[in-house]
This record gives structure tokens, C-alpha cells and sequence, in this order.
């Protein structure tokens, strides 16, 4: 393990990347969402409460921060708040599922600097991705991307959630990221939010995992993956990136409301540190919190221990174990070994715990079923 | 390219260098680049070149010894290709 690497564990002055849920609004029901979005919470921090974060972040020397939502553009501050953080030196890199990028505002985002896109796909095709993000968001996600190339905006990124219906599509995404001039981003489905309920049928087969795996190894220089699948780390050599799990140490979430979490995939009450809100502000919360120091703290290998591939997938990704009602010290449920499976059959049905909060529509319109082959 | 010693460096002006316990973080605000510079005497040379006629001067008014050079040397033009720090016109 690299000094570097052992340094970053003990926790950095400030995140090097933080997201912020902008809002739990959202125009869009994706059966794998990670913060459960769909209506408003009325708490949902206001406009003067976004900036004095926003003024916090800049203090700190914040370099970027990652929006999401939720439907970030659904705000009606989303330019202002924008607009603000790039002028306070903080550059943004937003999430969104295409459905405001009209000609208009395509043009707008693309006269702007240190502004970086992502645009949600999860299949090639309508009906790959409209299973897992709902009916007409192929559509959506398709014109947001044409906007932006004729508005000449420059490289946006295609981000995917890889899931068990999509791994055979990898070379197709990357033929389109290509297509479009843009940046193909290509990360973990993760058993958070609605995804608590979904992650079973969807994430991809063992046999999958070493298929992503070596495409990876193959494109990963020039593929984004925001380090998330170094549990495949063991099956040979690393993947690029840090290798390690960030929560707390060098990542966390600002939720809608102002909750900081560990990291996007745990908005659970058990992983809350603190809010913005609170006295001493997010720089309180990120420094302080007792949450944040225990993670930062040396972390047990636990039931891993004895198993020579640990150094090298460091046990797999926090959330995905808890929210699968495994033990935080033992295999991820993906473990490549085989263990996450063996894991997962003796974890009693119904015992992991549930996402806190649901933000979800009370009525779920058109939910396609989801096909499994 | 290796940089010389005698070449005349500045930190690129669309780079923010941030302190941490280990060193320090910079990241290009152009090209998106995050480096990490894991040695405190490398943060000093950084934030001083533009400071300095060449890059010896910087590391002799930072206090690195001239066993340290090479590796200096190897640093500086690490940061060069990715942008960090970039020739200056003297």
C-alpha cells in the first residue's frame, strides 16, 4: 500500500469530492435511484442557504463540487447556484437526465467555464434503459446529447449505471461516447435508495464481474469509473485509481436538506455526520464529526483477513455490505471470490436495513417490469 | 521532456494548490487534472518558481541539497507534462 494512500485514509482538510443532492425533486422514477428522489422536500435548503455553503466550500478551497439530485435542473435557482460556485473559484460537474437540456439551455451551459455535464444512460437502446429509468428517458437523455453537440459545448460525459442488462453493451456505449465526441463514465450500481429493492435482480452476475473487469483493464485509461469498482481489484492487476474507499476520508454527500453523509450511496441515518445547518457549518461537520473520525480511523479486515486478495480490494464498497445486511468487516457482495454470495444466502430476508428516507411519487406511472433474462 | 535546470518556471495560473497534512493537492482548472504533491519541499518549489530566475535558483532558495535535484528535476517535469507548471517568459 502506497504512503499516499495510507495518508488519505487518515482524512484530507477538506473533501477533494463532494456531492451535493441539489433537490429530492425529480421528473424521472429510476427503479436503482440512490437518494429515492421524486418529490420535493420542503426542507430543501434555500437559495441564500445554498450560497453561504457555497461561500464555506470556497473557503475551504473546495476545487469542484459534483451536483446531483434528484433532477438538479429542476431548481429554479440551478443557473444562480451555478452561476455562483464557478465565480467563487468552485468548479461544477452536474448529474442530470437530459429532460431541461432544450436548445436554449444547451447554448447557456455551453458559454460557460469549469462547467462539466453528465448525462445519465443505462442502456444503448429504449428498452435497456427505459426498464431501469422509465419510460421516454432514452429520449431525453438522446436530445439533451444532441443539444449540447450542436451547441458546441465540448466533451460532456455519458455516465452509466453498469447492471446485469447493460454489461454486454459496454463496446455499443463507448462506440456512442465516441460518436459524440463525449467522455464515456461507467460506475457501480449500488444497493442504495430504490436500488436497496432492485440490486438483487440487477447487479451483474459473477461471471459479469470479470467481464467488466477486463474491458476495464482493456479501455479504463480512457473510460471515468470515479474509482468505484475496485472490488475487482482482485482478480489481477489494479485498475487505475486510488484504490480505496473514500468515505468521509476524502468523499462525502450534501443532501438536499443539508445532511452530510459519508459518501452518495449511504443516506442512511447511520451514516449521517451532521448538517449545514448546524453551528460551525459544513467545515464542522467535515473536521469534526465523530462519524467522519471513526472512518477515518484504521478500519478492520475482519471476516477478509485471512484472504490474500484483501490488500487489493480492500474489502469492496461500505454501502453496498450494509445495505445488503452484511457486516461492514467482511466480503462485499460482489466479492469475486464468491464470498459476498455465500454471505449474502445467510443473511435472514428482511434484515438489512431499509433506506431511512423516501422521497419517491406516491403513484408510480407506466413502471415497465423489469426482464430478466 | 525533462525540464533544465536553468529554465525559468511558474505555477500555471488556471491552478489552485491546496495544503494538506501529506503535501498538497493541485488541480487544473483547465484540464480537470488533480495532482497530488506528496512532499512538502515540492509544494515550496512549486509556489516559488515564478519567485526565482530558473528552476536551480528556486531550489537552492528553498533548501533542497543538489543530491535532491534529479529527483526534483523528475518532479518538475511530471508537473510540467500535466500542466501544473509551465515555462515562463524571463
Amino acid at each position: 500500500m502506497s504512503a499516499l494512500v495510507e495518508q488519505l485514509k487518515g482524512g484530507l482538510d477538506a473533501p477533494i469530492c463532494l456531492t451535493w443532492e441539489l433537490t429530492y425533486a425529480c421528473n424521472l422514477q429510476c427503479v436503482h435511484c440512490l437518494s429515492s428522489s421524486g418529490q420535493r422536500d420542503p426542507r430543501e435548503l434555500s437559495t441564500a442557504e445554498a450560497k453561504r455553503v457555497l461561500d464555506e466550500l470556497r473557503e475551504l478551497q473546495v476545487f469542484y463540487i459534483n451536483i446531483g439530485g434528484g433532477e438538479p435542473m429542476v431548481r429554479r435557482d440551478f443557473f444562480e447556484l451555478v452561476e455562483y460556485s464557478v465565480n467563487s473559484g468552485i468548479g461544477v460537474k452536474f448529474s442530470t437526465n437530459g429532460a431541461f437540456i432544450d436548445t436554449d439551455k444547451a447554448r447557456r451551459l455551453a458559454s460557460m467555464d469549469y462547467l462539466d455535464i453528465q448525462i445519465s444512460l443505462d442502456g444503448v437502446d429504449e428498452a435497456t434503459n427505459d426498464a431501469v429509468r422509465g419510460a421516454g428517458s432514452y429520449r431525453l437523455a438522446r436530445t439533451a446529447m444532441d443539444n449540447l453537440a450542436a451547441a458546441g459545448f465540448g466533451p460532456f460525459k455519458i455516465s452509466v449505471v453498469v447492471t446485469r442488462h447493460n454489461v454486454p453493451q459496454l463496446d455499443q456505449f463507448k462506440a456512442l461516447a465516441d460518436s459524440y465526441g463525449a467522455q464515456l463514465r461507467i460506475t457501480r450500481l449500488r444497493p442504495a435508495g430504490r436500488g436497496a429493492d432492485t440490486w438483487h435482480e440487477l447487479h451483474p452476475t459473477l461471471g459479469q464481474q470479470r467481464e467488466i473487469y477486463d474491458w476495464l483493464l482493456k479501455h479504463g485509461d480512457n473510460v471515468l469509473t470515479g474509482d468505484s469498482f475496485f472490488h475487482l481489484n482482485a482478480l489481477g492487476d489494479p485498475l487505475p485509481g486510488l484504490n480505496m474507499c473514500g468515505a468521509g476520508r476524502v468523499v462525502c454527500l450534501i443532501d438536499p436538506i443539508g445532511d452530510v453523509y459519508a459518501c452518495p450511496f449511504v443516506i442512511h441515518d447511520e451514516f449521517r455526520a451532521g448538517n449545514v445547518r448546524d453551528e460551525g457549518g459544513f467545515a464542522r461537520v467535515w473536521k469534526q464529526s465523530d462519524l467522519f473520525r471513526s472512518l477515518r480511523e484504521p478500519q478492520s479486515a475482519g471476516a477478509c483477513a485471512s484472504c490474500g486478495a484483501y490488500d487489493a480490494c480492500q474489502g469492496g464498497c461500505m454501502a453496498a455490505k450494509f445495505f445488503t445486511g452484511l457486516p461492514l468487516d467482511g466480503p462485499d457482495p460482489e466479492c469475486v471470490g464468491g464470498e459476498g454470495e455465500h454471505a449474502l444466502a445467510d443473511v435472514t430476508l428482511g434484515s438489512a436495513p431499509k433506506p431511512s428516507q423516501d422521497h419517491s411519487q406516491p403513484v408510480r406511472l407506466s413502471r415497465k417490469p423489469i426482464a430478466v433474462p | 521532456m525533462a525540464v533544465a535546470l536553468d529554465s525559468a518556471l511558474e505555477l500555471h495560473p488556471q491552478v489552485a494548490v491546496r495544503p494538506e497534512p501529506f503535501g498538497a493537492l493541485a488541480y487544473h482548472y483547465g484540464n480537470r487534472r488533480l495532482i497530488f504533491l506528496k512532499h512538502p519541499d515540492v509544494v515550496s518549489v512549486v509556489n516559488n518558481l515564478a519567485a526565482h530566475d530558473c528552476v536551480q535558483s528556486t531550489l537552492d532558495a528553498c533548501g533542497v541539497a543538489p543530491e535532491r535535484w534529479p529527483s526534483f528535476v523528475t518532479a518538475l517535469s511530471s508537473l510540467e507534462s500535466s500542466e501544473i507548471v509551465r515555462e515562463r517568459a524571463r
